[in-house]
């Protein structure tokens, strides 16, 4: 299994999100995570999805599909080496006297923001690739998360490239 | 001037060159209906038992014409109904335009009555769907939908249009009809590396499939043949697109397909492969298919090239426009040594033949054939029969071959025939079994009401054919739910719907049987009884390569 992400901008209509989601669903390929909101221009939506998938050419399959779709306007697929990619994350601890001090030099080591702070609970935000999110929550699974919520990555080409209709048959 | 939603939907049909629609009403469509009433002097509605069979119906309009077919149809079940035969288009790209209506616009989500999500429901068996909100949309909705049916790959297109929608009016300015994409031929630098290929080529074959009717690529491709001394063959939906009797024709390859030319491609080292798709039905196991052959793959949808067979060259362009500029760059040679043992295939072919007295499906198709006209669009349903009529049955013109390939749907093809028949106004053939016939004989209410020229050549066996084959070839003879054992009197049954018929039992009484099909006003069923353990023949067993062709089976 290998993971890639894609990009897919869409026009922006309602629905949209489900016919690039079914098309992931028909070829069996499973989702790892999701994001979508507007761009820079309100026409237009941008998906952004991480999925496993067996081989390339299952891959190519997949995306030739999505640009049959009508609604889609462009697809690209993004090399970690070639793009920014981002993940925000909000982890709820337990406040416990005991652990607190490993939990805030675990945080300040990660840059992680606390952002909510009560006698029983410790909300931490962090923003920063996917890869040190798991490192983080990976540590944090020595004491107690008591909930954890993730975006989903969001992810751009490095340098002037932007996303556009490529034809790339 | 504001007219109402129902009427846009009628006159942007108009303008986009539709006079015929096949449908069936229902309480979300009655305004759409009520303008169907006021413009019955432009448009034609056909009404139909069944919604499924106004499907098939506009797909088999489609197919005959090459023009997209309109179907139409209500709410809830209404449009659950269409699936089938939407599916049906789908699966062999058919432009389609399906209309449903649904409840208002304020009751949508609130599982009203008859409310369905169609546009979900559709999602995967559409080229693309619309919901219409609001009633200025409706005109350029439809005008899109018709562009997307017809350009690039074609395919069904679904509008969902509430009832408030088709009631609220707007301002409507006519428009001249949508023109598809600009077709387009593939990269020049494609075309000029699979020229190499094709000139190095010692045993070359042209193989295609319905794409080239829908390039109208025909003349193309025997120029194509022509010039590298190729044999061709095509997939069951490529058939009828050049005329059967042509000297290079091999006829149709894959699971049923004609020995000659499964033979000859799996001995080709070069396949120019056409608007076809290497569906499993043509490629059996797909590690040892062709294994000898360069494939050049030509198609108009780039999703199909390396989708299941890995080309040499893989083409995404027009069939027509790419052949245009691929045919100058190609050496004209002779390949006398592959012709000859293309030659020897067919004699091979041509001995397997066997001609046992009686009424055998083969004698009662090549009676049907004798009775066809060039112009005759001929559908069939799905099985055994299917195949019989695909590797027998003999056509001059391109369109006049109507089945259902990729979703192999039972029952579609009385409503198809009809459909066909408005397209051609020409008298149409029917070829099906008891199994299929009887999912969908309905539909000969609506060939009776509208005095469609129809012959139905039912071919009677008893039970479910090609599932029996199966089961006789691999199931150790259990026949499992295939036998039917049913009582119907299709003579009775054609009676009791308004249509003539006869039993034929013998080659005479089938010679009798078509002669009064064939002279008369409007459906007819011949009843044809043939042998339950009749086999299509050669077989290439699923999943199986040419070493496991079965061409015979023992006694």
């Amino acid at each position: 299994m290998e993971r890639f992400t894609v990009a897919v901008l869409v026009k922006n209509q309602f629905g949209v999100l489900n016919r690039v989601t079914s098309m992931f669903r028909r070829r069996q390929f499973n989702i790892v995570c999701l994001t979508v909101s507007e761009t820079e221009s309100a026409e237009f939506s941008r998906i952004t999805v991480q999925f496993d998938g067996q081989n390339d050419s299952a891959k190519q399959q997949l995306y030739n599909q999505l640009y049959k779709l009508p609604d889609v306007c462009s697809i690209k697929e993004l090399q970690p080496q070639d793009s920014v990619s981002r993940e925000l994350m909000l982890i709820k601890m337990e406040n416990d006297p005991e652990t607190r001090a490993a939990i805030r030099d675990a945080a300040a080591a990660f840059n992680a923001k606390t952002v909510d702070y009560t006698r029983d609970s410790i909300v931490m935000q962090l923003t920063a690739d996917s890869r040190r999110i798991d490192d983080f929550v990976n540590l944090m699974r020595d004491f107690t998360i008591l909930e954890i919520c993730r975006t989903g990555i969001v992810s751009l080409e490095r340098g002037n490239a932007t996303i556009r209709k490529v034809n790339y048959l | 001037m504001k007219i109402s939603g129902a009427d846009i939907v009628v006159q942007t049909l108009l303008e986009q060159g539709c006079d015929v629609v096949f449908g069936y009403p229902g309480g979300q469509v009655i305004n759409l209906y009520d303008s169907l009433y006021k413009y019955q002097d432009s448009i034609r509605h056909v009404l139909t038992a069944h919604e499924q069979g106004a499907a098939h119906a506009a797909d088999g309009y489609a197919r005959a014409s090459g023009r997209p077919g309109v179907v139409i149809a209500t709410s809830g079940p209404g449009a659950t109904n269409l699936v089938t035969g939407i599916a049906t288009a789908y699966l062999d790209s058919v432009p389609l335009i399906a209309i449903t209506g649904n409840v208002m616009g304020s009751q949508i989500g609130t599982d009203s009555f008859q409310e369905i999500d169609i546009t979900g429901i559709t999602l995967p068996i559409t080229k693309h769907n619309y919901f219409v909100g609001r009633v200025e949309e409706l005109a350029d909705t439809l005008r899109e939908a018709f562009r997307l049916a017809i350009s690039g790959r074609p395919g069904p297109v679904l509008v969902d249009i509430p009832k408030d929608v088709q009631i609220a009016k707007t301002d409507y300015q006519p428009k001249p009809a949508v023109q598809p994409d600009e077709p387009f031929a593939a990269k020049e630098i494609r075309i000029t590396e699979a020229a190499a290929t094709i000139n190095a080529a010692r045993r070359p074959f042209v193989y295609f499939g319905g794409g080239v009717i829908t390039a109208g690529a025909a003349e193309e491709l025997l120029a194509l043949a022509e010039k590298i001394d190729a044999p061709i063959g095509c997939s069951m939906m490529g058939l009828s697109a050049i005329p059967s009797d042509h000297p290079r024709f091999l006829g149709m390859q894959g699971m049923h397909g004609h020995y000659a030319c499964s033979t000859a491609m799996h001995h080709a080292d070069c396949i120019i492969a056409l608007g076809v798709r290497f569906n499993d039905r043509v490629t059996g196991d797909r590690t040892k298919f062709a294994r000898h052959a360069k494939i050049v793959h030509i198609d108009i949808d780039g999703a199909e090239l390396d989708k299941t067979v890995h080309p040499t060259h893989g083409l995404r362009g027009d069939v027509g426009c790419t052949l245009r500029r691929l045919l100058p760059l190609l050496t004209a040679a002779p390949h006398p040594e592959w012709q000859q043992q293309v030659a020897a295939f067919r004699k091979e072919e041509a001995a397997q033949q066997t001609d046992r007295p009686g009424l055998t499906p083969q004698k009662a198709l090549k009676m049907l054939d004798a009775h066809l006209t060039p112009n005759t669009p001929v559908a069939t349903d799905v099985g055994q029969h299917q195949m019989w009529a695909a590797q027998t049955l003999h056509f001059q013109k391109s369109r006049r071959f109507i089945s259902s390939g990729g979703l192999g749907t039972m029952g579609f093809g009385l409503g198809a025939a009809i459909g066909a028949a408005f397209a051609t106004g020409e008298r149409a053939v029917l070829v099906t079994g008891d199994g299929s016939f009887g999912m969908n004989c309905n539909e000969l209410a609506t060939a009776v009401s509208c005095k469609v020229p129809l012959v139905i050549l039912l071919l009677n066996n008893g039970v479910l054919g090609m599932v029996r084959q199966w089961q006789t070839l691999f199931f150790d003879r259990h026949y499992s739910n295939t036998v039917l054992n049913r009582q119907t009197d299709y003579v009775a049954l054609a009676a009791a719907f308004g249509a003539q018929g006869s039993v034929a039992q013998t080659p005479e009484q089938l010679e009798a049987a078509l002669a009064a099909a064939f002279a008369a006003d409007g459906p007819y069923v011949i009843d044809c009884r043939i042998d339950k353990d009749e086999f299509v023949l050669p077989m290439l067993p699923p999943g199986g390569s040419m070493d496991d062709i079965i061409t015979k089976v023992g006694d």
